[in-house]
């Protein structure tokens, strides 16, 4: 029999929870039950379903598709157990978030606590709809891993300023409707000579190539710019403040990508492939002694990430900042990420490094493309090599050479 | 390190300025030279158990403070930092084994002499030098106990083993049929073969088939909570080291090819204090505790290995002296990486738990 004992909070949550069921049991699609936001979402509208389509929009009202955002910008305003409680019944329920894409994972984060009022009531409710797509104008061909050597210009023409330059490994750059960029507005200091710049992709001088990668897909863009004119309301904060702002973002970016690598999370568990593919003893253990001791030992430290990664979030909770292991975190997760997908292709042997043909499985098939794929996470989002030097030089105290 | 309450913050700085000020390296250095195979200070642990650290986990009623694992993790870290020589662990993990498989008249015997610090425990478990819980010879016949147990921690202090015989768990006395031998290993510490012969055995019956998986289960993230601090140490010693240290002109931390290696470290070592903590956390929750056990030691094992001989290879010669504490931690490091378990053995365990 029920005390008296339980708290009010108890009941609001109960109620929530009844609220986010009703919500998915009237508008989640049946056909889409277990499927993920797939490629359609990022390659935008023109691609969606239709029922798609109708659960894009039907979390974007709510607001849900950015939780915690707030609710006068288009957000759910939801508090943080709130939003687990959204993420339980999305997964129960076999559904899950339309809305992703660098406008939420980077570029919002960053909008709320740089832009203006009026920035953020044009920019941020289309986010929350997942209807506006954002890339990212952070690469050059000449800064990569050092990005501030960047030379896009951005000339001061009064009410506009004039864009020259390249951007490149511009993701998702072909579907994109604006970029969020970082130009150089001043030669004269490598750092503080950088803006944060909003350009719309249908301006006039704005030419996307994308690039082949070695799993045959073009995720990525080399993005032109020629005499483009961009009105001056879109600077974000201060001019020359742009390497600050840019920096705020990539942390958001640093922490999303952190579990990203393709294959690193969703999916059949390695043992299972590994059953699937392999000799398999009577009592069900796997034949291969040395590829079930891989098995595990990825297996432990995957664990171990993940144990990690929650650790991140807590901290970072507690402290009101970005937790010091967030570029351990990008580092580790991205490796490991990898390396599961090395393991995969090995467990499967020839039959997991098909190309294309009705001989291999869909699954075989994108493993390939994944394990490819999942090369770019270590170079990209600052490569392992420059969190090494954030985690020795900013946390670790290390200095240059003097 | 896990958001914490703020009594475990008070315990963890409390555990942190005596184990600075009381119990340095210098301390152990002194337990070293006594040549006593007890190999700890007996005041010293008086004083801990009177700052109520033995008593951590064991209930309220039976004297003890009930702050579970995760609170004496973080005094066994801070201890493991500057590698004082108690039997602090050894006495937790039999208390832990009288709590879970105690009957109540056994509870109110030990436990209350455990946490005052009157008596000292340990556990005794392995036959042999690889840990191998499925192979005992050990065995019990109308309560008399008869079997060898082989390189027992903390031996030579206790008053009271925990011993794993082949149908269970018994608590032995110090005394009549009870024989040490001593057993010196690399770290210095206290380790002993014990041969049993007829002594006097109260089984823990209350505990389940399980139990001697539990006690394993509380003896692996203990023990790799020990290793949390000393990999801390090393990092932290290194780290400074390559701050002061000149060579070429320049200090040594301006080297990249150095700043790579300890940004390495640095997120191994983030990885092992997360498994750690996730281990203690879930055995004071008692969710997952077997899986999370092993990969909190399989992981302490993998780190404090590297960071144990990369401690050593960055300070250079300097590390290799007798006279520079670093050394001690690379050698304890060995010894608890075989404790309850090396890395090919938890690997074999996770596996077969995880039906593969």
């Amino acid at each position: 029999m029920a005390t008296q004992l339980e708290p009010e909070a108890r009941d609001s949550v109960d109620v929530f929870r009844e609220e986010v069921r009703q919500f998915i049991a009237d508008n989640f699609p049946e056909e889409l039950k277990g499927k993920g936001l797939s490629m359609a979402g990022a390659e935008g509208g023109a691609k969606e379903t239709p029922a798609q389509q109708a659960w894009r929009e039907a979390m974007g009202q709510r607001g849900w598709g950015t939780p915690t955002w707030p609710k006068e910008y288009g957000g759910g305003g939801l508090n943080r157990k709130q939003a687990a409680i959204l993420n339980e019944e999305l997964a129960r329920a076999g559904a899950y978030n339309p809305i992703g894409g660098m406008g939420v994972m980077m570029f919002g984060p960053t909008l709320l606590e740089y832009g203006s009022e009026a920035q953020k009531q044009e920019h941020i409710p289309p986010i929350c709809r997942g209807e506006i797509r954002w890339c990212q104008g952070y690469s050059e061909p000449n800064a990569g891993s050092d990005l501030a050597n960047l030379q896009t210009m951005a000339e001061d023409k009064g009410d506009h300023y004039l864009v020259n330059g390249q951007k490149t490994w511009t993701s998702g750059g072909q579907w994109a409707d604006k970029c969020f960029a970082i130009v150089r507005t001043d030669r004269s200091d490598k750092h503080k000579g950088i803006s944060f710049l909003l350009i719309d992709m249908d301006s006039p001088g704005v030419e996307v190539r994308p690039i082949t990668m070695i799993s045959g897909t073009s995720p990525f863009c080399e993005t032109f710019f020629t005499d483009v004119k961009v009105p001056k309301e879109n600077l974000v904060g201060e001019e020359g403040q742009g390497w600050t702002i840019g920096k705020r973002l990539l942390q958001h970016e640093r922490t999303n990508l952190s579990g990203a690598a393709p294959g690193g999370r969703s999916g059949a568990s390695l043992a299972d492939i590994a059953k699937k593919y392999g000799r398999v003893n009577k009592d069900g253990t796997l034949a291969d002694p040395v590829l079930r001791d891989r098995i595990a030992d990825f297996e432990i430290r995957w664990t171990s990430f993940l144990h990690t990664a929650r650790r991140a979030v807590e901290e970072s909770k507690a402290a009101g900042g970005v937790s010091e292991i967030s570029s351990a975190l990008k580092k580790l997760g991205t490796k490991m990420g990898q390396e599961r997908a090395e393991l995969t292709i090995k467990i499967m042997g020839l039959q997991g490094l098909g190309w294309e043909g009705d001989n291999f499985s869909p699954i075989e098939l994108q493993g390939v493309r994944a394990w490819l794929y999942g090369k770019a996470t270590t170079i990209y989002g600052g490569s392992t090599e420059i969190q090494n030097n954030v985690i020795a030089k900013r946390v670790l105290g290390m200095l240059d050479h003097q | 390190m896990a958001v914490l309450n703020e009594e475990q913050e008070m315990l963890r700085d409390m555990a942190r300025e005596w184990a600075t000020n009381e119990s340095p390296v210098t301390e152990f250095r002194k337990v070293r030279a006594s040549g006593e195979p007890e190999a700890f200070d007996r005041a010293a642990y008086a004083t801990m158990a009177e700052m109520g650290w033995a008593g951590i986990i064991i209930p309220e009623e039976h004297g003890g403070s009930d702050f579970g694992f995760l609170s004496a993790g973080l005094v066994v870290e801070e201890l493991g930092k500057t590698l004082t020589a108690s039997p602090l662990i050894a006495t937790t993990l039999a208390a832990s084994a009288i709590m879970l498989g105690g009957s109540e008249e056994q509870k109110s015997k030990w436990l209350p002499k455990l946490a005052s610090g009157e008596a000292i425990a340990t556990l005794a478990i392995d036959e042999g030098p690889h840990h191998d819980p499925d192979t005992l010879e050990a065995s019990v016949s109308g309560s008399k106990l008869t079997g060898t147990k082989a390189f027992v921690a903390e031996a030579h202090g206790a008053d009271l083993f925990v011993v794993a015989a082949k149908d269970g768990l018994y608590l032995v006395e110090k005394g009549d049929g009870v024989t040490l031998t001593t057993r010196r290993l690399t770290d210095q510490r206290s380790h002993a073969d014990i041969a049993f012969d007829g002594a006097a055995a109260d089984k823990l019956a209350n505990g389940g088939d399980d139990l001697l998986d539990k006690v394993l289960d509380r003896a692996r993230v203990l023990t790799a909570a020990e290793m949390l601090g000393m990999a801390q140490i090393v990092f932290d010693t290194t780290l400074a080291y390559l701050k002061q240290r000149v060579q070429f002109n320049q200090v040594l931390s301006s080297f990249q090819a150095l700043q790579h290696r300890m940004a390495d470290l640095f997120a191994d070592l983030a990885q092992m204090r997360s498994a750690v903590e996730a281990g203690l956390q879930a055995i004071d929750s008692g969710a997952g505790v077997s899986r999370a056990a092993i990969v909190a030691k399989a992981e302490a094992n993998r780190v404090m290995h590297t960071m144990s001989n990369e401690g050593i290879q960055l300070h250079g010669g300097i590390g290799m002296t007798d006279e520079y504490d670093i050394g001690f931690y690379l050698k304890r490091a060995r010894v608890l990486e075989a404790a309850w378990g090396t890395r090919s053995f938890l690997k074999n365990r996770f596996a077969t738990l995880g039906g593969y």
